[in-house]
């Protein structure tokens, strides 16, 4: 059931993001082709992080992770000559997934502060690892020579091109997860989420569900960072940093938890208040902070809580 | 049905239950009462799955359960409520049961098709809340019902678990007398059909609903007989029902 609010909001969302391109070349500001490409990239890694957090009710403060696993899979495949995009983005997939089984495995078994914790610590280990491996790059990270190919099919070495290409992985994404949390499964990790007592009272142990989210949630956004890699062209540490991990928190809260187009709203929201704010000032994180304060405050259920009810 | 031997658990120096022996046969309703702090919740929690006993064997069906976690009890059948209202309050109530029925047909790692539109779920669901007489309300947010229909709600939960025991823990906490009347009604309905155990502090309820009470006094069960045995027994009134009833 799709309100026609929703459905206008997923209209105008469309059509603005197909069209940007052209308006943005039209007018001479090239610039922004990009800045909404990595907006779009950062929307997906948050969305992933909004079925666990939004939906799952599992704060993972270590998400960034994930980010690092999926961009280091690509550097690191094309570092050894491995440029093709068919086998670097499987690979980023299935090295984010198994680990967010491993580290889910774990964590999922504790609850609340610990959680928060036992994410957080993980994603440190893993930002210390990349730190460590000298050969490629340690602390000053890696450079991505050639983008993922995709034999000819699509040229990530066009900007267009792989603008359109994040767009259609953006949408793809954010519709797999509604579907997601609309289905039995879903609904299972929600119930938890909403009611751990009633939900095991009724026969339903949560853990397994839960993990099953934290690893899809680790898969969607290794393709995120498949797609950062190949944006920035360059692969570091910081991809995976607490400060990296956070921003996929804020985008997540300040767009709305548990909403389709929370995370959406969110990651362009901070990444242009961060745009702005950095054209006027140097100490423009003074600014961003008590924004963001405020903004929770004031938008309890985030952006898309101006938009529409919450889905039930 | 369920049967309960020499059951112990203690909370540092306190027994709370202090040796129970239980037997619910099939098809009856038995009532567990006892004042304040006898003991009651902690006893339902052991056999519900929520608190493991330090001692002593649970049977249900034929099988020990003793070990068992709460999720896979209430898979093999014994389905409860709870003291506190408890109800998922941002779901609606008709998805409220329909989660219930989901619970009891498999399992539930299906990622595609949306669960509100899928009629093996909310077809029984209905049925459930039509039962129950909630069947008007089924698309308001549990949240926004009163506390007399989520008390419903949850009873009508545990109906679409299809149990073959309810635990009802003090199903008429917190209700007016209008509202009490309202579920005896609906328990009495019930009973019938369900094998039930009654936890409750509400005497009328208790005697009119329960075909045997079982007494529950400092963790100990000092009587179990048919009500009007109960209301005639000696210890029984000096230990509880002389201040009370």
């Amino acid at each position: 059931m799709v309100s026609r609010r929703a459905l206008a909001f997923w209209g105008i969302v469309f059509v603005v993001l197909l069209a940007l391109p052209q308006a943005a070349i039209a007018l001479n500001q090239a610039f922004y082709v990009d800045l909404v490409r990595r907006a779009m990239i950062l929307a997906i890694a948050a969305a992933s992080l909004n079925l666990i957090l939004g939906y799952g009710g599992l704060v993972s403060f270590g998400h960034a992770a994930y980010l690092g696993l999926g961009g280091y899979a690509v550097g690191i495949l094309a570092f050894h000559g491995i440029t093709l995009g068919w086998v670097q983005w499987p690979v980023a997939i299935a090295a984010s997934a198994l680990v967010a089984a491993a580290i889910g495995a774990i964590s999922i078994r504790t609850s609340g502060v610990y959680f928060i914790m036992i994410t957080l610590a993980f994603t440190q280990m893993l930002y210390y690892l990349a730190v460590s491996l000298d050969m490629y790059g340690g602390d000053d990270g890696l450079r991505l020579r050639t983008p993922s190919g995709f034999s000819g099919l699509v040229d990530l070495g066009n900007g267009l091109a792989f603008y359109y290409l994040v767009l259609g992985v953006l949408l793809l994404s954010l519709f797999t997860i509604h579907r997601i949390v609309h289905s039995r499964f879903g609904l299972v990790l929600r119930a938890a989420k909403s009611n751990d007592a009633r939900t095991r009272a009724i026969g339903f142990s949560p853990y397994p569900y839960r993990l099953a989210a934290f690893v899809i949630a680790g898969a969607i956004c290794g393709l995120a960072g498949a797609l950062y890699a190949n944006h920035t062209r360059y692969i570091s540490p910081d991809f995976m940093s607490w400060v990296q991990s956070g921003d996929l928190m804020f985008m997540v809260i300040l767009g709305g938890m548990g909403s389709t187009a929370g995370p959406l709203l969110g990651a362009f929201a901070l990444i242009l208040i961060e745009e702005v704010l950095k054209g006027w000032t140097d100490h423009w994180q003074v600014i961003l902070g008590p924004l963001l304060v405020v903004s929770v405050i004031f938008f309890k259920r985030g952006l898309a809580g101006l938009l529409d009810k919450p889905d039930a | 049905m369920l049967e309960v031997r020499a059951l112990v658990k203690s909370f540092g120096a306190l027994r709370a239950t202090d040796g129970v022996d239980l037997e619910v046969r099939e098809g009856e309703t038995h009532a567990i009462i006892g004042p304040n702090g006898a003991g009651k919740t902690t006893f339902i929690g052991q056999l519900a799955g929520t608190l493991r006993p330090d001692a002593g064997s649970i049977r249900f069906a034929g099988e020990d359960v003793t070990a068992l976690p709460a999720p896979k009890r209430a898979r093999k059948g014994l389905a409860r409520s709870f003291q506190i209202t408890s109800i998922y309050a941002d779901f609606t109530a008709l998805q409220n049961v329909a989660l219930a029925v989901q619970a009891g047909s498999g399992h539930s790692f299906r990622f595609w098709s949306a669960a509100s539109s899928d009629s093996a779920l909310t077809g029984p669901a209905a049925h459930f809340l039509d039962e129950i007489g909630l069947a008007n309300r089924k698309n308001v947010l549990a949240a926004n019902l009163s506390h007399g229909e989520q008390r419903q709600l949850e009873v009508a939960m545990v109906l679409a678990t299809r149990p073959r025991l309810m635990l009802l823990d003090e199903p008429m906490a917190g209700m007016g007398a209008e509202e009490s009347q309202r579920m005896i009604e609906l328990l009495s309905r019930l009973k019938r059909k369900q094998t039930i155990v009654l936890v409750e502090h509400d005497m009328d309820a208790v005697f009119r609903l329960a075909d045997r009470i079982s007494v529950l006094v400092y963790g100990r069960i000092i009587a179990t007989d048919t009500p009007e045995r109960i209301r005639a027994n000696d210890e029984v009134r000096r230990a509880y029902l002389g201040e009370d009833a």
